[in-house]
């Protein structure tokens, strides 16, 4: 078991493409860290990097206090479930769990009986003589898991572990990969694109753009107090409501309507200053009588989300979002008018930059989480 | 009314068309079939004819043939030369051909396409007429003449540019996260071809085995020229020896020898079509 730390790490590929471009990361021991971003951000490429599939171009990587720059993939101690599983298809189950610890040149029998345990452990034990194209697709990431377990690796990497599973099975699996996370206490990094896993899964998340880092923080941390519009509009299954507007006095004017000032920005805004506004689609309410310091605006679309609906309302030239009760539907056109509260909004500097108290601060920051989520708390 | 007489006219007129049609097509296809055919039933029959001609025909059945066929030493040791000829070549071609193909699909080299259309190009000049005179010199020099290894080399570097060929294609088609995964436990690259690059190329390296043999057991002039001494040659060459006393080929003995020569290479087929099996098996989920 051991932490991952990157040093201005810099992959760059033939032509100049910078895959991942100055990172300073620290994963700590144990921890389950995901690295969120959408296709062609580079979080691929840096776990590529920390395997050692990819030879980075400047930088250092750490795994514990070994400096593993320079070292091999198999000599870093590491274990990696690809996006694909990569089992061997000519090896059965047993033999797939079994093949590290035969490169590691362990006797049959000791090897055959921790591919056995391993695979127990994993609900795989009727499975053993099978080959992988006889196993679902649930089944064949448990061996590709169970293959990286039985190799005894200090640190995971998974590269989009439950993209190749349809939807319900995605559900289960992420659960399951939690539970096991959490029994085995191993380090553990993983790439996906799809915010909600990461959100569900990970004790604390990167999200990269373009191989730099944009957030690093708790799932909490990245959903309340997103530290750029990127960062903001990524994460949440429906996206913050972003909206241009300037500062008036102790409001913020949008399309000629004034909404109370986002608390956490209050004593940082200068009057008259172009800014951003920010409000989630479940912390705005809608009402169907006038209120002060609501957004007035006129219903044009409901979506049916199950348990709720998102209401897209058209205030100016804008089109906000706001998820309410699915009891309430609002004719379509009729009028409405919807409130934010000043402690659950936000705003953001005309570069995109979350406009508060320390906001500012780089966004590496590896601090733990514990002092920044409870403000947000209280 | 016009139409009603018009009509029935134009539809046998059509019918009878359809059926002339039908009947060039079968004769075409008969002709087709029979240019296949009777060569194959002539190497069927023949052997067990007493007085075999160039022409099917019901045999009068004897085994004679074979009897004096195997009573001729030199063609059962002929039949032995030809296998060790066969499967040094294929198990060379094998191991070099996996080892070129692999480096050339997993390292870039520049004007690695080019190099290999043109190793595929020239190749057919080694074991062709046109380059018999040089590499008789070569082999004599080399000191490999009348030298089973100088045959097998010559057939081997004659071969060796198609099956880098069409392995690399088999190696390109295997997904890299087999090898990175193998990689990642520290596996080493001779080590990572074997356990798992040959397997998955399984399929390839077997079609590639049965060519080879094919290639090499059909082979008649890379023998007959690099090999001196009767002992040495192959089957194909032997059948060059089966002359009457009066000089006309003896058919009894050529058709026999002809038989005997092709069974291992379609046992061959089917026993590896049955363990190995042209084909790809899954294992990969996309």
């Amino acid at each position: 078991m051991a932490s991952i730390t990157t040093e201005s790490l810099v992959k760059e590929y033939p032509g100049g493409m910078r895959g991942v471009d100055g990172l300073d990361v620290k994963i700590n021991d144990g921890e389950f860290f995901a690295l969120l971003g959408p296709s062609g951000c580079g979080k691929t490429t840096l776990l590529r990097t920390i395997a050692g599939l990819e030879q980075s171009t400047e930088g250092k990587i750490f795994i514990g206090e070994r400096d593993v720059t320079m070292l091999e993939p198999g000599q870093r101690k590491i274990a990696m479930v690809f996006q694909d599983y990569a089992l061997f298809p000519h090896m059965s189950v047993e033999e797939n769990i079994a093949y590290p610890l035969k490169i590691q040149k362990v006797g049959k029998e000791v090897r055959l009986a921790r591919a056995a345990e391993v695979a127990e452990a994993l609900a795989l034990g009727g499975l053993l003589k099978r080959r992988p194209a006889q196993l679902s697709g649930g089944q064949q990431q448990r061996v590709a898991l169970a293959r990286a377990v039985a190799s005894n690796p200090s640190v995971f990497l998974l590269d989009e572990p439950l993209s190749n599973l349809d939807a319900r099975l995605r559900l289960e699996a992420r659960t399951f990969l939690k539970r096991l996370q959490q029994e085995l206490g191993v380090t553990t990094v993983f790439v996906t694109h799809d915010q909600a896993e990461a959100l569900a899964l990970a004790d604390r998340i990167a999200i990269m753009k373009a191989g730099k880092l944009q957030q690093l923080g708790s799932p909490r941390e990245v959903f309340q107090r997103p530290a750029n519009t990127f960062v903001a509009s990524f994460i949440g299954s429906t996206p913050m409501n972003l909206v241009d507007g300037s500062v008036h006095g102790s409001s913020v004017l949008i399309a000629g309507q004034a909404v109370p000032l986002p608390e956490s920005a209050v004593g940082h805004v200068t009057d008259g200053q172009k800014v951003t506004w920010g409000g989630r689609p479940e912390y705005l309410s809608l009402t169907t009588e006038a209120r002060s310091g609501a957004l007035q605006g006129t219903v044009t679309v409901a979506e049916n989300l199950g348990a709720a609906m998102l209401i897209a309302v058209e205030v100016g030239e804008h089109l906000i979002q706001v998820i309410v009760d699915e009891d309430v539907e609002p004719e379509l056109g009729t009028t409405v008018w919807i409130t934010s509260e000043p402690r659950r909004t936000l705003l953001f500097d005309e570069d995109g930059e979350r406009i508060a108290a320390g906001a500012v601060a780089p966004a590496g920051d590896a601090t733990p989480d514990a002092q920044e989520s409870m403000v947000s708390l209280a | 009314m016009i139409s009603s007489v018009i009509q029935p006219e134009a539809q046998s007129g059509v019918a009878v068309r359809k059926f002339l049609g039908l009947i060039g097509k079968t004769l075409f296809i008969a002709f087709v079939l029979a240019f296949f055919t009777i060569p194959v039933l002539w190497l069927v029959m023949a052997p067990f004819d007493a007085h075999p001609q160039l022409a099917v025909k019901v045999p009068e059945f004897t085994l004679n043939n074979f009897v004096v066929l195997f009573t001729d030493s030199s063609a059962l040791s002929s039949l032995g030369n030809s296998v060790v000829l066969a499967l040094g070549t294929m198990v060379l071609v094998l191991v070099l051909g996996s080892l070129a193909s692999y480096s050339l699909s997993r390292v870039r080299i520049p004007g690695r396409e080019i190099l290999l259309y043109s190793l595929l190009l020239l190749s057919s000049i080694i074991t062709g007429t046109a380059a018999m005179v040089p590499t008789f010199l070569l082999m004599v020099r080399l000191q490999l003449i009348d030298s089973t290894l100088g045959v097998i080399l010559v057939m081997g570097a004659g071969i060796l540019p198609t099956v880098i060929f069409i392995l690399k294609d088999f190696m390109d088609s295997t997904p890299k996260s087999f090898e990175e995964s193998a990689r990642l436990y520290g596996a080493k690259p001779l080590r990572i071809l074997w356990d798992v690059v040959v397997p998955l190329a399984r399929p390839g390296l077997a079609t590639i085995a049965v060519w080879a043999v094919v290639q090499v057991w059909g082979n008649f002039l890379v023998p007959f020229i690099l090999l001196r001494s009767p002992g040495k040659a192959p089957a194909a060459v032997v059948m060059y020896t089966f002359y009457t006393e009066g000089g006309q080929p003896d058919l009894a003995l050529i058709s026999a020898f002809s038989l005997v020569f092709s069974l291992p290479v379609i046992a061959m087929y089917f026993f590896v079509n049955r363990r190995y099996g042209f084909r790809f098996h899954g294992g990969i989920k996309s």
